[in-house]
């Protein structure tokens, strides 16, 4: 099934959770909503799953309005951040629950929800583990059973509010891969909320970056990546290395820089800032006149990466380089070292 | 074969329990006890179970059970509206729960038999229609159910208060409407709080003096409540009568209240 929500807006009190959002999600896609703890993405997620209803704005599931059904009758699975198992159930019973409480005349027989269960259980691997209780299982477990309580209904779009964000890092990486696993064997619509940038980007076929209520950027993980589309973007999505100054002219100065930027031909000038990721920086023993010198500060050793903290006048600058480089170049904290650009984008307007 | 414990002071605080009942409570049930059977057994027996006293027993046990169940049933939506709901005058209406503990039980008597004597405010509809209220059983259980609100509404308000959102956010999505949600997921997680509760004010009601006489007219055989009787056998300068219906009386409301408690304690690890 589809979605499609058309001009959200949510409040509350003064507070805008959610401002003027249109977004679509095709049917059988993965999509990531992404964004810091206020940026609104929870809220819209709960829109969309009918928990909340949407001050203005429609939401339309296979073009087909969703505020006309039930919230029982939208076909929605929600997993929640905290779980939300029913706490005096076995793991069995959480699971059926969907099918236990649907009316006679479409209730399955116990038989078919034996086998329901047991099959869910089987996908979610938690088969030995039926008669558990929820307060007996860990929290990787505890949201698998959550996933399969809500799958056991059928839903047409999977809703999952941060469903990784209690657990600890290890297991949240597996439960990552499994359930992208998951989304490919079943392929119903899912809506992802996270404000992990790599949580979203790994698991999802489209990422939706949200800040203060408003969509920043849609696209797939390579195009939020690569092609920032505003400055909070890049920010955002990994650690950056930023160049504050202007642009005139067709030149943009930015700190210790200056770089062509025929955008903005007129004398009169704009604030600007440059952006660059640590890993887009070459540093080196010998000068050219394309880069700056920078002093060595710290140098931290992780694995195949090495990260060098260096300092130019008072800014810091985080390069990213690799073991191989680290080991041709031997820098030591004081040494000077010549670092170049290898791409800086440049952003215009105050941020 | 002491086990070192993270909880410190295990020995401390059972010797200080096992001293502090034993002086409040134990000492002064053994004294009644003793006192009871210095007329023999035959009769402590005789006093007991006298016709009287059997009608007492009837009258209280009764009106305290219609009484406590009737809190039960409205206790848990005053409490249900109390936790979950903002409304104006909320604080109000909260510390107005509370007034049954705080008022001297005669007052409220007093209160009770104005309203619901045949010219009070609703005693006078009630006789119009043919319903006599006070000084029969009906005016007992009016009372009682007053002094046990309290009981129920504030064992059971910070159960609520602490239930999850997302557990009933979750039932609803799973397709479970409002009533089935009640049922299977809101009902277990407070129905140890609501036994306590309902133990409480059945408790209290047993107990209940000061209010009730009032309202009760107490007549003997009809509308006289077992602490009246006690009461009244003490008047007659009937120590060993009036011990040996509070013992029997005692009796019987510590094996309820036993039953009550492990009933509890059975749902209590069932929703665990």
């Amino acid at each position: 099934m589809s979605i499609e929500c058309k001009g959200i807006r949510k409040t509350f009190g003064d507070f805008v959770a959610v401002n003027d959002v249109s977004l679509q999600v095709g049917n059988g896609e993965l999509v990531a909503l992404l964004g810091p703890s206020g940026s609104g993405k929870t809220t819209l997620l709960r829109i969309i799953a009918g928990l909340d209803s949407a001050d203005q704005g429609q939401v339309l599931f296979d073009g087909e309005d969703a505020a006309a059904r039930d919230l029982g009758a939208r076909g929605v699975g929600f997993v929640f951040q905290h779980y939300a198992l029913f706490r005096h159930m076995s793991v069995f019973e959480n699971i059926a629950f969907g099918m236990r409480v649907r009316p006679r005349s479409i209730r399955p027989s116990e038989r078919q929800i034996r086998d329901r269960v047991s099959s869910l259980l089987s996908l979610v691997h938690l088969s030995p583990l039926a008669d558990r209780l929820p307060s007996e299982l860990s929290g990787g477990q505890r949201q698998r059973v959550a996933l399969a309580r809500a799958l056991a209904v059928e839903p047409k779009v999977l809703l999952l509010d941060e469903p990784f964000g209690a657990l600890d890092a290890n297991v949240r990486q597996e439960l990552r891969r499994w359930l992208r696993d998951l989304h490919d064997q079943l392929n119903v619509t899912s809506v992802l909320v996270t404000h992990d940038q790599q949580e979203a980007l790994e698991v999802a076929d489209r990422v939706v970056v949200m800040n203060r209520g408003k969509v920043e950027q849609v696209g797939t993980p390579d195009q939020v990546c690569d092609n920032p589309a505003t400055p909070f973007v890049m920010s955002f999505i990994g650690s950056v290395n930023v160049f504050r100054g202007r642009v005139e002219r067709g030149r943009a100065h930015l700190g210790p820089l200056t770089v062509p930027y025929p955008e903005h031909p007129g004398a009169q000038p704009e604030p600007a800032a440059g952006y660059v990721r640590p890993h887009e920086l070459d540093v080196e023993r010998h000068g050219s006149n394309d880069g700056i010198w920078a002093t060595v500060k710290r140098i931290k050793r992780m694995g195949a990466v090495v990260r060098l903290e260096l300092v130019h006048g008072g800014d810091v600058l985080e390069v990213e380089t690799t073991r191989e480089r680290y080991d041709a170049l031997r820098p030591a904290p004081g040494d000077q070292l010549y670092v170049r650009l290898r791409t800086l984008r440049v952003f215009v307007g105050a941020s | 074969m002491r086990k070192r414990s993270v909880l410190p002071g295990f020995g401390l605080t059972l010797g200080i329990t096992v001293c502090y009942v034993s002086l409040v409570v134990l000492l002064p049930v053994s004294a009644m006890v003793a006192r009871s059977t210095s007329g023999g057994l035959s009769g402590f027996w005789a006093a007991a179970l006298s016709p009287r006293a059997l009608a007492s027993y009837r009258l209280t046990l009764t009106a305290s059970l219609v009484a406590a169940s009737v809190n039960a049933v409205f206790g848990l939506i005053v409490a249900w509206v109390l936790a979950r709901y903002r409304f104006p005058l909320r604080r109000v209406a909260d510390a107005l729960v509370d007034l049954p503990f705080a008022l001297p039980t005669a007052v409220a008597g007093i209160a009770l038999t104005t309203l619901y004597a045949p010219t009070g405010w609703i005693g006078k509809p009630l006789a119009a229609i043919g319903i006599k209220v006070a000084y029969t059983p009906i005016g007992i259980t009016v009372a009682l159910t007053f002094i046990g609100l309290p009981f129920v509404v504030r064992t059971l308000q910070p159960v609520i208060g602490a239930l999850d959102a997302d557990v009933e956010e979750a039932a609803a999505s799973l397709g479970a409407r409002p009533w089935q949600t009640f049922l299977r997921v809101v009902a277990p997680a407070i129905i140890p709080a609501w036994l306590t509760g309902f133990t409480l004010a059945f408790a209290r009601a047993l107990g209940e003096y000061g209010s009730v006489v009032f309202i009760a007219g107490n007549m003997p055989m009809r509308t006289e409540i077992a602490p009246l009787l006690v009461m009244t056998r003490l008047e007659q300068y009937d120590y060993s009568g009036a011990t040996a219906i509070a013992v029997l009386m005692l009796g019987a409301s510590f094996v309820m209240l036993l039953a009550v408690n492990g009933l509890q304690s059975w749902s209590a690890r069932r929703s665990a």
